[in-house]
């Protein structure tokens, strides 16, 4: 039984077809990681996993049950089970940074306000900001705000977490901070998809790798077998490519 | 209510109404190039004048955007013949529009006189541009794209604002509204049809103007918001 | 010019004064209601402009429409048809009324455009973000968009107030007792059009300068605020 099974699935973007016929499944607490060229469909499908995106057809199954994205009360409990990271924009800029990680697990979850007050800090202090409680977002580096974005998607007790490319817009010294709080997670036994350009840490992290282009899945493996030996054309002239810039 | 609106009464003038627009963009075109011209100039003094033209510039600029353009119109119309100078209304109403518009283009230019980046002055000196190259390829693209935005927005504001002519008796859309409403008196029909031409005329200049900055200016604008 | 200093004295007398002071408190009340409602009214159908489900469709459709119209008829026309309906449905003779429901109308359509602008500018992601944990939509215009959005929005809507006292002298086309028609009704008495007009002039100027330099105050400490 995955914990995410989609099937055929099919969605439009007004009228582009960014998500082609897609099937995949993925396993509780396994880390799959989506590569590919710039809009071949990776952050889309993320958007549409956590309703952002709704599809046109298809079936997407979470834990065992099928799930309806046009049904306003599925769509509250779909959205329950995840919790997404963007590329940048993340933080709500009006509230500080204790604010920002509480506010979904207080007003929307309604959990305890005390207990999500504990378990924020207790996350922040984990991605290394314990410090930074009462700044705003404006007064934070890059990395530092993706971290805090990555405390605050924690905070709502998530099955699944999905990377959307968050360190494709930071300054290079500031990736690696961002990639050492992934790589902690990874080591913890959560679910994730994580969309990113940095192979080297695709290599080392994912459980298996998703390429996609032109919004189809082309070849899913596991990533020594994509990287060294793939199996279609298209996944070989991507990571050549790829090697080649490194 | 006892009141039926009769639209086919008012129709028969609809031509004379429509040649009206006509007249109304007239005055909106003149007066909008008018003030283009002495905004430039005022533009220039601010960016590059001596102290004292600078300032008589601010007071001019200050005075009429804080003053209504009707009232200006009106001190033209009926105080200045005190001085022995006589404008007809159609003359009032261009000179009132174009020293209110060259105020308010006057700051527009100006914001896009200093918008230009020190850094594109710089790249284009650096490709060993002469100062005319500089202005051709660099400085002159830039601006135009700068403001042709806030410039056709303005436009448009003054083609509404043509509508104040009728007041000092022009013909222009909406005298000759007034013309037509003191003959039948359906007084609804025609104000609605004329504030239908106005939409249909500043549709139409949005549109225009759009494809027109698009294609010429790279200036991104949308039509309906 | 020494027939206008012989009247000086004459014009500014206290039974003047008072009636351009009451007529300038007619302008300015007439441009404070249009936009405080404006604001109010505008802001909501900015709210309902950008909302998403099938069923308010008409409404979002209503709502562009009555926007587009009244930012596309000029004050002047409004006025008069606004006077007209009111005759013709005889719903009241009340001058200040119909000017004032006028410039409601006018205001709302460019005040809810000044506001929509404001939700735009802020950046999708954040939308995103809160609908991903299950905001509903006034949950995030609540919580994360208008808090940073007024921001944007003051500065132009500030604007269109100061623009708007100048808009309100069309109201004298119809009656009102304004601060134009004062002017017109003291040039009509027989006082010289140079005094009448020249004065008017000066007590706009007076209105609308000390708020467009608090205007501009305002927005300079807004930029230095958010950087």
């Amino acid at each position: 039984m995955s914990q995410i099974e989609i099937k055929s699935l099919n969605a439009y973007y007004d009228k582009l077809h960014v998500l082609k016929n897609i099937n995949l499944n993925v396993e509780k607490g396994e880390i799959l990681s989506l590569i590919g060229p710039s809009g071949s469909g990776k952050s889309s499908l993320l958007k549409m996993l956590v309703g952002l995106l709704k599809p046109k057809s298809g079936d997407v199954i979470l834990n065992n049950k099928q799930v309806n994205y046009n049904n306003n009360s599925d769509l509250r409990t779909i959205r329950e089970q995840f919790a997404i990271v963007f590329q940048q924009y993340n933080l709500f800029q009006n509230m500080n940074v204790l604010k920002n990680v509480c506010i979904a697990p207080t007003k929307i979850q309604k959990r305890d306000d005390k207990k999500v007050e504990e378990q924020a800090i207790n996350l922040l202090e984990k991605v290394g900001l314990k410090d930074k409680l009462k700044s705003y977002p404006d007064e934070l580096s890059g990395g530092q705000q993706q971290r805090v974005a990555i405390a605050r998607a924690l905070c709502l007790n998530p099955e699944i977490l999905l990377l959307d490319e968050v360190t494709s817009a930071l300054d290079p010294e500031l990736v690696q901070e961002v990639l050492d709080t992934v790589r902690l997670l990874a080591s913890e036994g959560m679910t994730m998809l994580i969309v990113s350009h940095e192979m080297s840490f695709v290599k080392e992290v994912a459980s298996r790798v998703v390429f996609m282009d032109e919004g189809s899945i082309i070849e899913i493996n596991n990533p020594k077998d994509l990287f060294d030996n793939p199996k279609e054309k298209r996944t070989l002239d991507f990571v050549s490519k790829i090697l080649k810039d490194k | 209510m006892g009141y039926t609106l009769v639209y086919t009464q008012v129709l028969e003038f609809f031509p004379y109404l429509i040649k009206g627009a006509l007249i109304s963009l007239q005055i909106a075109i003149l007066a909008f190039f008018g003030g283009m011209f002495f905004g430039l100039i005022f533009a220039t003094i601010r960016t590059f004048g001596n102290k004292l033209m600078n300032n008589m510039v601010i007071w001019y600029v200050t005075f009429f955007t804080n003053t209504p353009q009707l009232v200006q119109i009106y001190f033209l119309f009926f105080a200045l013949p005190e001085f022995g100078i006589l404008l007809s209304p159609f003359v009032a109403v261009l000179v009132g529009m174009t020293l209110n518009a060259a105020a308010y283009l006057c700051e527009i230019q100006r914001a896009g006189f200093l918008s230009i980046r020190q850094n594109e002055l710089d790249a284009a000196k650096t490709l060993n541009f002469t100062l005319t190259q500089q202005v051709k390829y660099v400085i002159l693209p830039h601006i135009m794209r700068v403001l042709f935005p806030p410039l056709s927005n303005h436009y448009i504001i003054m083609t509404l604002g043509t509508s104040m002519a009728a007041i000092f008796g022009v013909e222009e859309l909406t005298g000759r509204a007034f013309n037509i409403n003191s003959e039948t008196f359906r007084s609804v029909e025609i104000f609605s049809l004329t504030a239908l031409v106005y939409i249909v005329i500043t549709f139409i200049a949005t549109f225009l103007l759009a494809v027109i900055g698009r294609y010429f200016f790279k200036a991104k604008m949308r039509i309906i918001q | 010019m020494e027939r206008l200093l012989e009247e000086i004295p004459s014009f500014f007398t206290i039974w003047n004064i008072i009636f351009l002071g009451k007529a300038m408190g007619v302008t300015f009340l007439l441009t404070a209601i249009g936009c405080f409602i404006g604001f109010s009214v505008g802001g909501l159908l900015a709210i309902f402009r950008k909302t998403k489900s099938i069923i308010l469709l008409p409404l979002r459709f209503f709502i562009v429409i009555y926007t587009e119209v009244f930012r596309r008829i000029p004050f002047l026309v409004s006025l008069l048809l606004m006077f007209y309906v009111f005759q013709i449905l005889k719903i009241s003779d009340n001058l200040f009324l119909i000017a004032t429901i006028t410039v409601c109308l006018i205001a709302t359509a460019y005040i809810g455009e000044i506001i929509r602008s404001g939700i735009e500018s802020i950046n999708q992601t954040q939308w995103d973000a809160a609908e991903a944990m299950n905001f509903s939509y006034f949950q995030i215009l609540k919580e994360v968009i208008f808090p940073q959005a007024w921001k944007v929005i003051l500065p132009p809507a500030f604007s269109f107030f100061i623009m708007f006292i100048k808009d309100t002298a069309l109201a004298s086309q119809i009656g009102v007792m304004e601060l134009t028609f004062a002017a017109k009704i003291l040039n009509n008495k027989g006082f010289s059009p140079l005094l009448s007009f020249g004065t008017i002039l000066i007590l706009y100027f007076i209105l609308s300068f000390p708020l467009d330099r608090f205007g501009k105050y305002m927005e300079k400490k807004l930029v230095t605020n958010r950087n």
